[in-house]
């Protein structure tokens, strides 16, 4: 666990450095295909990995990379992964955060939004069968809430009372579909009450009110009581990919959100307490743009994987 | 390997309307006595989960109705009461979920067995299985060890939501395996393999077989590899390749053409379907020279054609006659049966083309 507000802050910082790396490597061609950032999401994604134990289970979604980072990632795992090259975690075989970390229990998402929810509550039966004092926790977005497995998953797990805890990152836009377009329900987290679970809505930019949240729903499910769903409320302040210039949303909106902007919350906090000083953050700011370039030159190095292994690994 | 007649308890076969109800499995004491017992194919499979399950703690089973129940075939029947509810799940009914928890229980180190009530409703589990399931050893390098048990198959009054052979759905998706075993035997020993492999497997078990047939089948532990075919009946004329039920419809075929036409017939079992046994087709097809695949599966897209087109590329030089391919025919599974009749692949039209090809 690492709930201190400050370490909170660094993780903050770092997704989100990590995020503009990504995308910076992305325009430059380097990373090819497609990339996708967490922007105005560092507190749900960081917050809620906070509470986890290394036991947990965690299924982050693709803005999540926060959560990746709090469970004990590497950056130079993230580059390598995100430039496809032949040590990362895939071998090269998937991009973005389509990887698995067993040894830190990350498993990343696909591509299909809410299939990895069914997979999630899997592991929570696992963990329970064995006992294993462990929970998972997964994440779906506003409009993957809609899909089915999100109804078929939550509901399994809600009727075999498993250690599972599932948040809605609702940030108000699905790709260019907003929210009002996604469902007539009017706070996702009433469909809890459908799947005899508790449900609650909370401020996705408060990296510390998502945290609270969280341990509650996380130590709940570890004493035996069930998943719980909970409704993270953000704005996605970038657009779906990095070529979605999201012209679509009223710059009225993004205005509105970016003061409520997670980092820069808490750390007026940090400021006003004492905690943090203009020093601290400098060097922070500094230790972090050096990891990131150390990472990224690393990875950049490392080379493709060679074509002989296209056909290898299929099965075990 | 036996000839058909012999340790095959055929009554009724190939006419569905007609079938006598079979008096339950004698378990006759001296089989016992040698460590065999007579079981039909739906007890070997029960068997083959029961030793797996107590052979594996890791291994359990999950799907809808079979532990209170027994699974709507009795497959599971008193598996709750002897392994408990945590290893003998009575699932809701969401064949996604039942599926993707399958696969995340597997990526996690459990050994899952899934049934689905009818290998119909596999469809509703498509996205998990290709999506999730299939991919993720190539991309994570993690096993996922986990079987789909699939009741297949027509023949049985189902209709076409009862009747389905779904095993072309999933030929196209790398990292699934597929086995459909055809005796009682194979199918005891297929599971136990299933079971014990790293990889997901779809394990299609034939409504029709489950207590139409029986044999002797060994107590003690044995398994059946996976991607090896098995040769039921020697002959150098001609060779069928085949699976599930029309296993024995091509075994009647041949006694018919061995009888009236002094045409011997190889009948080859391919048992498993991903991965093919090619060393066994594509040797069967240089001993012989014609092949007729048949398959109760649709005609069109089944694996028919993806052995056809095997044999032609590899051992093109060594046949005598055009590849004939017998299925169903492409349809929906109707329910009337003068309509499922024609739609099956029955007796007359395999003792039909294999003459045809005989002759050729």
């Amino acid at each position: 666990m690492t709930t201190e507000p400050l370490k909170l802050y660094y993780y903050m910082k770092l997704a989100r450095e990590c995020d503009t790396a990504i995308l910076r490597l992305y325009r430059q061609g380097k990373i090819l295909g497609g990339a996708y950032t967490g922007t105005g999401n560092e507190a749900t994604a960081v917050g809620s990995a906070s509470v986890l134990e290394p036991r947990d289970y965690l299924f982050p979604l693709h803005r999540d990379l926060g959560a990746h980072l709090v469970k004990g990632q590497t950056l130079r795992n993230i580059f390598l992964q995100q430039l496809g090259r032949r040590d990362s975690l895939t071998g090269g075989r998937d991009g973005t955060g389509h990887y698995a970390d067993p040894a830190l229990r990350i498993y990343g998402n696909v591509s299909h939004l809410a299939a990895m929810i069914p997979v999630a509550v899997g592991a929570a039966l696992a963990a329970k069968i064995r006992r294993e004092d462990a929970v998972a926790i997964s994440f779906i977005g506003d409009g993957g809430s809609n899909v089915g497995d999100f109804h078929e998953g939550l509901n399994m797990a809600a009727v075999l009372k498993l250690p599972f805890v599932l948040i809605i990152e609702n940030n108000q836009y699905a790709y260019s579909t907003p929210a009002s377009r996604q469902f007539a329900a009017k706070r996702l987290s009433d469909r809890a009450a459908g799947y005899g679970i508790p449900g609650v809505t909370i401020d996705g930019t408060d990296v510390l009110a998502v945290a609270d949240a969280c341990r509650l729903a996380v130590e709940s499910a570890r004493r035996g009581g069930g998943p719980s769903l909970i409704e993270s409320v953000t704005m996605r302040m970038q657009g779906h990919s990095a070529s979605d210039d999201a012209a679509y949303v009223p710059p009225a909106l993004l205005e509105e959100w970016r003061k409520k902007d997670p980092i820069d919350r808490l750390e007026r906090m940090l400021l006003a307490e004492c905690v943090l000083t203009a020093e601290r953050k400098a060097g922070m700011e500094a230790e972090i743009a050096s990891a990131i370039r150390l990472a990224v030159g690393e990875a950049e190095a490392n080379p493709y994987p060679p074509p002989g292994d296209a056909g290898l690994g299929v099965y075990a | 390997m036996e000839q058909p007649g012999e340790g095959f308890d055929l009554h009724g076969y190939g006419n569905a309307r007609r079938i006598p109800a079979i008096p339950d499995c004698c378990r006759i004491a001296e089989y016992e006595k040698e460590a065999m017992a007579v079981l039909t194919y739906l007890e070997a499979i029960s068997r083959a989960l029961w030793e797996e399950m107590e052979r594996d703690p890791a291994v359990f089973l999950l799907g809808e109705d079979i532990g209170e129940y027994g699974g709507a075939f009795k497959v599971t029947r008193g598996f709750l009461q002897h392994f408990g509810e945590e290893r003998v799940i009575d699932t809701p009914l969401s064949e996604a979920a039942i599926v993707g928890a399958a696969t995340g229980a597997a990526i996690v180190g459990m050994r899952p067995v899934v049934e689905m009530q009818f290998a119909d409703f596999v469809s509703c589990a498509f996205n998990q299985l290709v999506t999730n399931s299939a991919k993720i050893h190539y991309r994570w390098h993690l096993p996922v060890p986990m079987v789909v048990r699939l009741p297949a198959g027509g023949n049985i009054h189902g209709g076409p939501y009862h009747s389905a052979n779904p095993e072309g759905w999933f030929l196209n998706v790398p990292g699934l395996k597929i086995v459909a075993p055809a005796t009682p035997y194979d199918a005891k020993g297929l599971m136990k393999s299933a079971i014990r492999d790293d990889n997901p497997v779809l394990y299609l078990e034939y409504k029709y077989l489950y207590r139409r047939i029986k044999e002797e089948v060994p107590d003690a532990d044995f398994v059946v590899p996976l991607g090896k075919g098995e040769v039921r009946r020697t002959g150098d004329d001609l060779v069928v390749f085949t699976y599930g039920p029309t296993v024995h419809t091509a075994l009647e075929a041949a006694a018919v053409l061995s009888r009236e036409d002094g045409v011997e017939v190889r009948v080859v079992d391919l048992r498993t379907l991903a991965p093919l046994d090619t060393q066994l087709i594509l040797s069967s097809v240089r001993e012989t020279g014609k092949v007729l695949i048949l398959h109760e599966a649709t005609l069109t897209g089944g694996i028919g054609g993806e052995i056809a087109a095997l044999i032609t590329e590899h051992a093109f030089q060594y046949l005598d006659a055009p590849i004939r391919r017998i299925g169903s025919l492409d349809t929906p599974v109707p329910f009337a049966p003068t309509l499922e009749e024609a739609f099956l692949p029955n007796l007359s039209r395999v003792v039909e083309a294999i003459r045809g090809l005989s002759r050729a």
